[in-house]
Order: C-alpha cells, then structure tokens, then sequence
C-alpha cells in the first residue's frame, strides 16, 4: 500500500545551480508564489 | 525544515528547502512527525499505539525505511542552506531595474473610502503624467536594464485611462525601438473600469499583456465604498464594460481584482458573484490596506473568518474543476514544477531595486505603496537612484533578513513578506506584519491542498 505519494515538483537546491537570471516577472499589487520561471 | 497539516481530508508535508511536497496516510504522518526526534524503537511503539493492530509492525518499519529514502534523496528535512545565498541575487544584478509601476495619473474619477492611495492623488497634488516624462522612464528603464530582455511597465493610479492617450503614446514609443534595444515589454493596466470605451479596449486587448478590472463583487459591497464624487455606486456602469472587454480578450489574459474590508469578510461570496452572475473566470480577491484603525480595517475576529473563507474557496473550487465550469484565483495559482527558482524565492519582488515606481512628476519611490512618503523618494527618471542609501536598505530585504521568518515554513513563498506592508504595520520595511503572515501562510496551505487533491485524483 502507498502510504507516501510525492508530487512532482521543482527542486530548489537544483534551482541554485541554474537558476537566478532574472526574466520572469516581478494582480494583487498588495509574494513570489504565484510566479513562473521564465 | 518541514511542515505538516492537514485540510479537506488531506495529510500533507512540506519540505521546505527542497520544495517537495508529500501527500501521505495516517500512519506516515505521523511517523514523519516523530522521525528527527525519536529513534525507529521508540517510532514502531508510539504508532502501535496509537493505530493499534490495524498496522503492523513490518508496515511500520517499511514506512520508516521509505521517510529515510525521501530524507536521502534531499526531499524530505532539508537542511536550510540558503541563508549564505541571500542577497547575492539582489547584488549580483548590480542596479539593474526591470519594472516599473507608472504612475500616469494621480487623480481618480471615483471617491473610494479604502483607497490607499487617498483617492489617487497619493496625499498630495493631482496630476497627469506628461509624454515627455513617461517617454524619460521608460527610457531610464531600457538604460538601467542591463542583460534583461523582459521588461514590465503597470500603468497605475489613481486612473490611468484618466490619462489614456499619454499611455497610447508611451506603449506606441516602446514599441518602436524595442526590438533594436533588444527588449520585451510587457504592458499591465489596472483600472476602474469607468473610462473603459471600444478604443480603450481594442487597444488594451492587442497591447496589454494583463488587464486588472477594479470591482469588489456584489453590488452593496461594490457601491458601498466604490463610489463617485456624487455619492453614486459605480457598479451598474462598469461592470457592462468589463463584460465587454474580457468578452473581447477571449476571457484570458485579466483579473478581477477585488478588495474585502471589514464590511465582507465573507468576500467568497463576492467571488462566487463574480463567477456565477457575472460570468467572470479570473479572480483575485485582497484585504485592504488602510491604518488599523480605519473603518475599513480587518478585526482579529474578521481574519478568522477570512481564513475559513480561504478554505471555503479552495473547495469550492476543486468542485468547480470537478465539474467542468474551474476557475481562477490568483493566489491559488502554483506552479509547483516550474515555479520560481530560490533566488526569485529568497529575493522577493524587487521592490526598490528592479522594481520602482514613477510619479507624474518623474520621481522614483521603492513601489507604488511607497508614493507619496517624501523619506523613501529613490531619485528620478533623470538623475537616476540618487538614494543609494535607501536602495541598500531595500536590497537588504529577503527571506532571511528578519529574524521572525527564520522559524517559517513559508519563507520561500513570500520571501520575507511586502516591505510596504511591513512598513504600514511596523514603521519599518523589516518589520514582519503578523495578521499578512497568517493570511499567506493559509492562502498556500490551500493552494497546496489543491494540488494534492488533483495529483491524487489522477
């Protein structure tokens, strides 16, 4: 029986080695939750 | 660091520094909840325990041995070692900006009692920003862009179709030497709807990327603070033309951006308003930012029900997809594999730093809910930062830069939370506005729980 399921997600001390360049985008205008890499 | 709750019937652990989320039963639970404290004797005897004969003591071992896997392959207690990289981000792009918040009107045809921005004119004079000091910010921010190709302008408020033909001109002059610049741009328009005509939104839906459509959701709570300088509701007049233009954007590409105060804390119904009556898809709904002792303002009672209300929504929303008719709310919008990376998380919205605000007049403040405070004037479009001092002060704001956030299994949600808010809660943009923190943290734990309950639907 599957007592643990794991979703799919980003790893983000993957994302340490590639990521940081900046091009995604900075509604609410009142987090970074929300946004996606580009 | 991890974080366990549960929510709709769901079992659901975060890992925080990795980002990995696990959907689990009883028994791993609470498993997991012992495994960094008690040893796998002492962990088969408190789970006997409490399940009794429905588990047995393999299952319990093998379970063990499972948690320990997810622990080895760095999806489960993570180690935090994040902290030596905050701030390299921010110092790494230099003085780059990237953003800007174009303050093209500071005058409103409206009168709303919550506005922060004191009606439009931002507690000081009204003014319509001219060609000539839009075309120098936007010149400022192809100047100051560095290597980055894409780049946002917001035209903002007060009313920015108040000054429509100046943000006409502004996009048709981007336009024209982006692509010997080497630069995207990116256009946003907030507005109130009052100005919306067939030319605002044939332009809009060919040049705006993102439309945001001010209404509050039913009528009494629209017209109870969104009114005209006669008293008179806006509701009637502006919601024909939000039809109108989302119609002719294909119902893509906008927001209906709502405020909920004191007068609705149980503002899922003005949600459902704007789904089910109006025919509206694309949702965000935000607490209002007003001084605490404002009418207006949300009571320690009213967060509570606020909280419900997200929860009210996330379900509500899971039955919505189920049947076919889903839609969208902003801040249940997670991308959990191809989300931000932890630069973006631990850095935030670069506000002060890539992202600035520009008044009718060409000065430049940390973010429109900096504009108007003399003290946090950065420079301006001319001159450039000339605050430098206030620059590093922003730079210095991330996920690990307040002591409060170190404990906070949402840090690389929020980032360390608005500066603004922090600074309207606190006095000061490192402060940490708790009733903020409450309300994210439950907006992600059920944008989490939505996730969880597709994936394992599937």
């Amino acid at each position: 029986m599957e007592r643990i399921k794991t979703l799919d997600t980003r790893n983000l001390c993957e994302s340490a080695k590639n990521g940081g360049c900046g091009e995604c985008q900075t509604a609410c205008k009142t987090g970074v939750a929300n946004q996606k890499c580009e | 660091m991890v974080h366990q709750y549960q929510l709709n019937g769901y079992n659901i652990v975060l890992d925080t520094c990795s980002g990995g989320i696990h959907v689990v039963d009883e028994v791993a639970y609470h498993i997991i909840s012992l495994f960094e404290t008690h040893s796998p004797e002492a962990i088969v005897a408190a789970v006997k325990e409490t399940f009794g004969d429905s588990v047995t003591e393999q299952d319990i071992r093998d379970c063990i041995a499972d948690v320990q896997s997810l622990k080895d392959a760095g999806k489960l207690f993570t180690p935090d070692t994040f902290a030596n990289l905050a701030g390299t981000f921010k110092e790494r792009s230099g003085d780059v900006v990237k953003a800007l918040c174009l303050h093209v009107a500071h005058t409103c045809n409206l009168n709303c009692d919550y506005c922060f921005a004191s009606q439009g004119k931002y507690h000081g004079d009204r003014a319509l920003m001219s060609f000539e000091v839009g075309k120098q910010a936007l010149d400022f921010l192809m100047d100051h862009s560095g290597t980055r190709r894409n780049l946002e302008v917001d035209f903002f408020g007060g009313e920015p179709l108040m000054n429509w033909d100046v943000v006409k001109r502004l996009v048709q002059y981007a336009r024209s030497v982006e692509k010997e610049r080497g630069k995207n741009f990116r256009f946003t328009l907030t507005t109130n709807g009052m100005l919306i005509d067939d030319d605002v939104i044939d332009f809009a839906n060919r040049e705006m990327s993102n439309v945001v459509l001010s209404l509050d959701g039913r009528k009494e709570i629209n017209d109870r603070t969104r009114v005209d300088y006669q008293g008179r509701g806006s509701y009637d007049r502006i919601v024909p033309k939000f039809q109108k233009l989302v119609a002719a954007r294909g119902g893509k590409n906008y927001y209906m951006r709502g405020t909920f105060t004191h007068a609705n804390p149980d503002f899922t119904k003005d949600l459902f308003h704007m789904a089910d009556d109006l025919g509206f898809t694309e949702l965000s709904m935000e607490p209002v930012v007003c001084a605490p002792d404002d009418p207006a303002a949300l009571t320690p009672e009213d967060l509570e029900i606020v909280k419900n209300q997200y929860e009210i929504l996330a379900k509500d929303m899971l039955r919505r997809e189920k049947e076919g008719k889903p839609i969208t709310f902003y801040h249940y919008m997670l991308d959990l594999t191809g989300g931000p990376c932890v630069y973006k998380r631990i850095s935030g919205c670069g506000s002060g730093t890539e992202y600035m605000a520009v008044t009718p007049w060409g000065d430049l403040y940390p973010c429109h809910q900096f504009v108007g405070e003399e003290s946090y004037k950065l420079g301006d479009v001319w001159n450039g930062v000339t605050n430098t001092a206030l620059r590093e002060q922003f730079r210095a704001c991330n996920a690990y830069a307040r002591p409060d956030c170190a404990d906070c299994w949402a840090k690389l949600y929020c980032s360390g939370g608005c500066a603004a808010n922090a600074y309207h809660a606190t006095g000061s943009i490192r402060g940490v506005y708790q009733a903020g923190c409450d309300l994210f943290r439950k907006r992600i734990e059920c944008a989490i729980m939505m996730k969880a309950a597709k994936e394992t639907a599937q």
